[in-house]
C-alpha cells in the first residue's frame, strides 16, 4: 500500500534530490520551504544579510553609548581620546611646507574605529547609520516598485487589448530611458526645487525615483506570467463557474505569479541598493545630513590615498549585502521554481 | 566678470589676483630665466569651458595661452610680482591720458607688427576687433563693459548691424575711442583678452580656434577632447619687453582628459610640467606634495574672496541681526581647514581680498575686534543675536555645489545654523546649475555659496558687480548679487567712488574703502576667507615666473 492516499502529479517537476512521495500531498508554499530550509548556501546568505541588517539597525547604539561620537554635524575643531590622549580629530599637514590638513585614521578603538572624514564625523558610525538608510532605501523602493510592477502587470495581462497597450508603452517608455540617465534627470529636476512640499533631503525622492525607473523590470516578467496563467484550466474553469474579474485576478491569478515577484523581490533589493549607492555617491541621492554607503564612498574618494578606509568600508557592506541578496535570491528562485534550475541545468 | 575656479564650468579657471606685497611666494621672481627651445607639456582634466574664440572664452586656462598669442592695445606686465598688476603700453606706443572729462581715449600704434598671418597691423582691424566683439552676439561683458564705446549700446541692440564708427575713430596709425561715459576702468578692460586685437578679415562667428595673433605664438591646435597647442609666430619680432617679451620654449601644449590624480603624479615624475587646474588637486595628496616635492611647489597668494551669500529680501536673513549673528558665529579656522588649512587660505570678514585697492584690514566679527584681523568665532553673541531678532527656528537652505569641499563648507553651516536655533537644510546642486540657480531671486535661497575672483584689479569688480543695487536682477539667472543686496546710502558712495577714479584713483580706493567697511557692517555675505593657489610644476621647470594677473606666465618658464 502507498505511503500516502494521493500520489503526485504525473507532471510535476521535482528539485534536484527530491523524490516523489516527499511533495506528494504538500503545498508549493510548504515544498518551497522545505526545499529553503536545505540550501545552506542561501540560508547562508540570509544570515549574512540578517546579521548587516541587525548590525545596521544598532547604529545609534555604537554611536552613542560606545563610540560617544559626532555622526552627522560637521566636527572640524573636535577632539578625541587616543591612549589617553586627547588628539585633534583634523590634523594640520605636516612636511616642509606643512599644506593640508588629515582626518585622524584608524584608532582600532570605539571611538572613530576605522577613522574620522574630511569634516571630522565618526566613519564607523556613518558606515552603520548610512546601512540603515541605504537598505531602508533599497528595500523600500524594491517594496514600490514590486507592488506597483505586480499590480500593473496584473491588469495589462489579465485584460489585454487597450489597457495592456497602454501600460506597456508606458513601461517601454520608461525602459527606453537608460536606468541611471533617467534617475539623474530625476533626481536633479526634484533636489532643484523650491516647492515648500518638497524637501531635497527627504528620504522619499531617492526612494521614489529608484522605485519608479525600476519598475518596468519587474513588469515585463510578471505580465508575460499573467498572460500565460489566464489560460490555465484551473482559470477557464473559474470563469466557466462565473469567478468575477476581481476574483480570477486575485484568488486565481496573483497567487501563481507571486512566486516570481517574491524570486525577483531580493535581487530587486541587491539592485535598488546598488543604484542608491551610485546616486548617493554622484551626489544625487541621499542629502546631508542623511548619510548613505553612497555618500560615504563619495566622502572617502578625496582620501584614498592616505584614508582608504572612508571609502573601503562602505564598499565592503555594499558587496557582502548584494551578494547576499543575490545569492539569497537564487536560493528562492530554486526552492519556487524547481523548473528554472533544471532548465539551467539542460 | 565672473570666475569661479571650481564650481562654475563657464569660467572655471578665470582669476586674476593681485599678489601680496613682492609678488606672493618667496620663490616668485619678477625676472624671466632660462634656456629657450623645447616643449613646455601642461595638463588639465578638461578643456577650458565654452568657445575657444578669444572675444567668447572667459577662462583663465585658455587666457593663459591667449596672453602669449595674442596682443591689446594696452596690456597688465608680462612680469612677476606687484609689476604684474601694472598697465604697460602694448600695441599702442603709449599709454594715454583721457580727455573730455575721461571719455576720449587717443592711441597711437606701433608699426610694424605683423599678425602670425603675415598681415601688418593697422587701425582698421581695431575697429573691426570691437565691432566683432558685439557681432559675435556671445561675447560675456559687450553689454557691461565695452558698451561704454559710443555706438556699443546700439550695437548691443542689434549686433549684426553694429558699426562704432562714431566711437572708434581711426586716422593713420591713431585709434581714438569716445566713451558715452567717463569709465575709470576702461584700460583694464582694454587689457583683458575679449580686447585682444584680431585681424579684420576674422569672420564674426564663434571660431573652432583662436584666430591669428600678434603674440610670440601661434595657435595650431585646438582638439577639446585631446590638447591645444601653440608654436612660435614666425612673424613676432619683440617690441616690449614689459608687455610682451619673447617666449622660452619652442612649443607650448595642454593635454585634456587625465583625472587630477594622475596629473599630480604625472607632473611629480617630471612627465609633465604643470598642472593648470591645481586648485582640484585631491587634499590626501597635499602631504605627499609637502612632504616629497616640496621643491615642486610654489604656493602663490590669490585676490579671490569665499563666502555665503545671505539673501536680504526674504526671512530670515533680511533682518540685519540675523545676518551678523550668523557672522559672529562662524568659525573660520574650521572653514579654513576644509580648503587645505591656514597655510593655503586665510580667515576674513570683508568683501575685498587682501593687498586690494581700497582694502584695509576690517573684521567687526570676531572675538576682540579691532585689529582687524579674525581671531576667533563669538558663540554668545552670536546666539544672543539671534534671540533679538525674533527669527529663531525660521527654516534656511543651505545651497551649495557637490564639490566635496564645498558641500563640506554647507554641512559645517547646517550643525551651526542649527545650533544656533534655525532649520537648516541641505541644497545641494550640481556645479553646472548650481551658480545660475543661486543668481536666480525666484528660486528663493537663503543661504549660498560662492566665490569670486578678480577680472582686473579694481574694488568695483567686487564691490559693485557682487552688491551694488545695479546688479540684482529680478528673476534672472544673471544677477551675480545673490545677496539681492541695495543700500542707497552704500550705493551712492560706489557711485562717487566709480567718478573720481577717472581722475583721481587714489582718492577713489579710500572710498571704496569705507564702502567695503560699510557693506561688511550691513553683512549681506559670511566672508570664509580668501584662498592661496598651489603651483606643482615639473623638476626640470626653470624660470617659474607668477603673475598676479595671469598666474604662471607660460612661455617665460624653460624646460630645456
Amino acid at each position: 500500500m502507498a505511503e500516502f492516499a494521493f500520489g503526485p502529479d504525473e507532471d510535476v517537476v521535482l528539485a534536484p534530490g527530491e523524490a516523489a512521495q516527499q511533495i506528494a500531498g504538500k503545498s508549493p508554499w510548504r515544498l518551497a520551504g522545505r526545499r529553503l530550509a536545505r540550501d545552506r548556501v542561501a540560508l547562508g546568505a540570509f544570515a549574512l544579510f540578517l546579521l548587516i541588517f541587525l548590525v545596521c539597525l544598532s547604529a545609534p547604539l555604537y554611536a552613542h553609548h560606545l563610540a560617544h561620537t559626532v555622526v552627522f554635524g560637521s566636527n572640524l575643531n573636535g577632539t578625541t581620546t587616543v591612549n589617553g590622549k586627547t588628539v585633534q580629530v583634523i590634523q594640520q599637514g605636516g612636511g616642509k611646507l606643512g599644506i593640508g590638513e588629515n582626518p585622524i585614521g584608524p584608532t582600532w578603538h570605539a571611538n572613530y574605529f576605522i577613522g574620522s572624514d574630511t569634516t571630522g564625523r565618526d566613519v564607523m558610525a556613518r558606515v552603520l547609520y548610512g546601512g540603515r538608510v541605504s537598505l531602508g532605501i533599497g528595500i523600500g523602493s524594491a517594496a514600490i516598485c514590486c507592488l506597483f510592477a505586480m499590480v500593473l502587470a496584473l491588469l495589462a495581462g489579465f485584460f489585454r487589448g487597450a489597457t495592456d497597450a497602454v501600460l506597456s508603452r508606458v513601461m517601454d517608455l520608461i525602459w527606453a530611458f537608460p536606468v541611471y540617465l533617467l534617475a539623474i534627470s530625476l533626481a536633479t529636476v526634484l533636489l532643484s526645487q523650491t516647492h515648500p512640499i518638497i524637501n531635497p533631503a527627504s528620504l522619499w525622492i531617492p526612494t521614489l525615483i529608484i522605485a519608479i525607473v525600476y519598475i518596468p523590470y519587474v513588469y515585463r516578467p510578471v505580465r508575460g506570467q499573467v498572460l500565460s496563467t489566464r489560460e490555465k484550466e484551473y482559470v477557464e474553469a473559474a470563469v466557466s463557474q462565473g469567478a468575477s474579474n476581481r476574483r480570477l485576478m486575485f484568488n486565481e491569478i496573483l497567487p501563481n505569479i507571486l512566486s516570481t515577484v517574491i524570486v525577483l523581490f531580493p535581487l530587486m533589493i541587491a539592485t535598488t541598493i546598488l543604484t542608491e549607492s551610485a546616486l548617493s555617491f554622484l551626489g544625487i541621492g541621499v542629502q546631508s545630513p542623511h548619510a548613505s554607503w553612497g555618500t560615504i564612498i563619495q566622502d572617502g574618494q578625496d582620501l584614498l590615498y592616505t584614508r582608504p578606509w572612508v571609502a573601503i568600508a562602505p564598499g565592503i557592506m555594499i558587496v557582502l549585502t548584494v551578494l547576499s541578496l543575490n545569492v539569497l535570491g537564487d536560493g528562492l528562485r530554486d526552492a519556487l521554481d524547481p523548473r528554472a534550475k533544471i532548465r539551467a541545468k539542460e | 566678470m565672473v570666475k569661479r575656479l571650481v564650481s562654475f564650468p563657464a569660467a572655471v579657471l578665470v582669476v586674476a589676483v593681485l599678489v601680496s606685497g613682492c609678488g606672493g611666494s618667496k620663490k616668485s621672481t619678477s625676472q624671466p630665466s632660462g634656456n629657450k627651445g623645447g616643449t613646455l607639456i601642461t595638463l588639465a582634466n578638461a578643456a577650458p569651458s565654452g568657445s575657444p574664440d578669444p572675444q567668447v572664452n572667459y577662462t583663465l586656462q585658455e587666457w593663459q595661452f591667449l596672453i602669449i598669442t595674442h596682443d591689446g592695445l594696452v596690456g597688465f606686465a608680462h612680469a612677476g610680482g606687484k609689476q604684474g598688476t601694472k598697465l604697460v603700453p602694448d600695441l599702442a606706443t603709449s599709454i594715454p591720458s583721457p580727455t573730455n572729462g575721461g571719455k576720449t581715449w587717443k592711441f597711437t600704434l606701433r608699426s610694424g607688427i605683423k599678425f602670425s598671418n603675415g598681415q601688418t597691423l593697422t587701425g582698421k582691424d581695431v575697429k573691426a576687433t570691437f565691432e566683432r566683439l558685439f557681432k559675435i552676439g556671445d561675447s560675456p561683458n559687450a553689454g557691461t563693459w565695452y558698451n561704454a564705446i559710443q555706438g556699443g549700446d546700439a550695437c548691443v541692440k542689434t549686433p549684426k548691424s553694429c558699426d562704432l564708427s562714431k566711437g572708434i575713430v581711426v586716422n593713420g596709425n591713431t585709434v581714438t575711442f569716445h566713451l558715452a561715459k567717463p569709465d575709470a576702468e576702461f584700460l583694464d578692460q582694454l587689457a583683458l583678452p575679449f580686447a585682444f586685437i584680431l585681424p579684420a578679415s576674422t569672420p564674426a562667428k564663434n571660431l573652432n580656434i583662436p584666430p591669428p595673433g600678434t603674440g610670440p605664438y601661434k595657435w595650431v591646435e585646438y582638439a577639446p577632447t585631446k590638447e591645444m597647442k601653440v608654436v612660435r609666430n614666425p612673424y613676432f619680432k619683440e617690441w616690449s619687453k614689459d608687455a610682451q617679451p619673447a617666449g622660452n620654449p619652442d612649443t607650448i601644449v595642454q593635454k585634456f582628459g587625465l583625472s587630477v590624480e594622475s596629473e599630480v603624479t604625472q607632473v611629480e615624475n617630471g612627465q609633465a610640467d604643470f598642472l593648470a587646474n591645481s586648485d582640484q588637486i585631491p587634499a590626501d595628496r597635499l602631504n605627499e606634495l609637502s612632504n616629497k616635492h616640496a621643491s615642486q611647489v610654489h604656493i602663490q597668494t590669490l585676490t579671490a574672496t569665499y563666502y555665503f551669500a545671505l539673501n536680504t529680501r526674504i526671512p530670515p536673513f533680511n533682518n540685519l541681526k540675523a545676518r551678523q549673528a550668523v557672522n559672529y558665529a562662524a568659525d573660520r579656522n574650521a572653514l579654513v581647514k576644509i580648503y587645505g588649512g591656514p597655510k593655503l587660505n586665510t580667515p576674513t570678514c570683508q568683501v575685498l581680498p587682501p593687498q586690494f585697492p581700497g582694502y584695509t584690514a576690517y573684521c567687526p566679527y570676531t572675538k576682540n575686534p579691532g585689529s582687524g584681523k579674525w581671531t576667533a568665532p563669538d558663540l554668545a553673541k552670536a546666539k544672543q543675536l539671534v534671540q533679538q531678532s525674533g527669527t529663531k527656528g525660521a527654516t534656511v537652505k543651505v545651497n551649495t555645489d557637490t564639490t566635496p569641499a564645498d558641500k563640506s563648507l554647507g554641512e559645517y553651516f547646517i550643525t551651526l545654523l542649527n545650533s544656533l536655533g534655525y532649520n537648516a537644510k541641505p541644497q545641494f546642486l550640481s556645479n553646472s546649475i548650481q551658480y545660475p540657480f543661486i543668481q536666480n531671486s525666484k528660486n528663493k535661497v537663503e543661504f549660498a555659496f560662492s566665490d569670486w575672483f578678480q577680472d582686473y584689479p579694481a574694488a568695483s569688480d567686487f564691490l559693485n558687480i557682487l552688491l551694488g543695487c545695479g546688479s540684482f536682477h529680478p528673476n534672472s539667472d544673471s544677477s551675480p548679487n545673490i545677496a539681492a543686496f541695495c543700500n542707497k546710502g552704500i550705493q551712492a558712495k560706489m557711485d562717487q567712488a566709480s567718478t573720481t577714479g577717472v581722475t583721481d584713483p587714489t582718492a577713489a580706493n579710500h572710498i571704496w574703502a569705507q564702502v567695503d567697511h560699510e557693506v561688511t557692517d550691513q553683512a549681506p555675505w559670511v566672508a570664509m576667507f580668501n584662498p592661496k593657489q598651489l603651483n606643482l610644476v615639473s623638476p626640470r621647470l626653470k624660470g617659474y615666473l607668477w603673475s598676479p594677473q595671469w598666474y604662471l606666465l607660460l612661455d617665460q618658464a624653460s624646460v630645456k
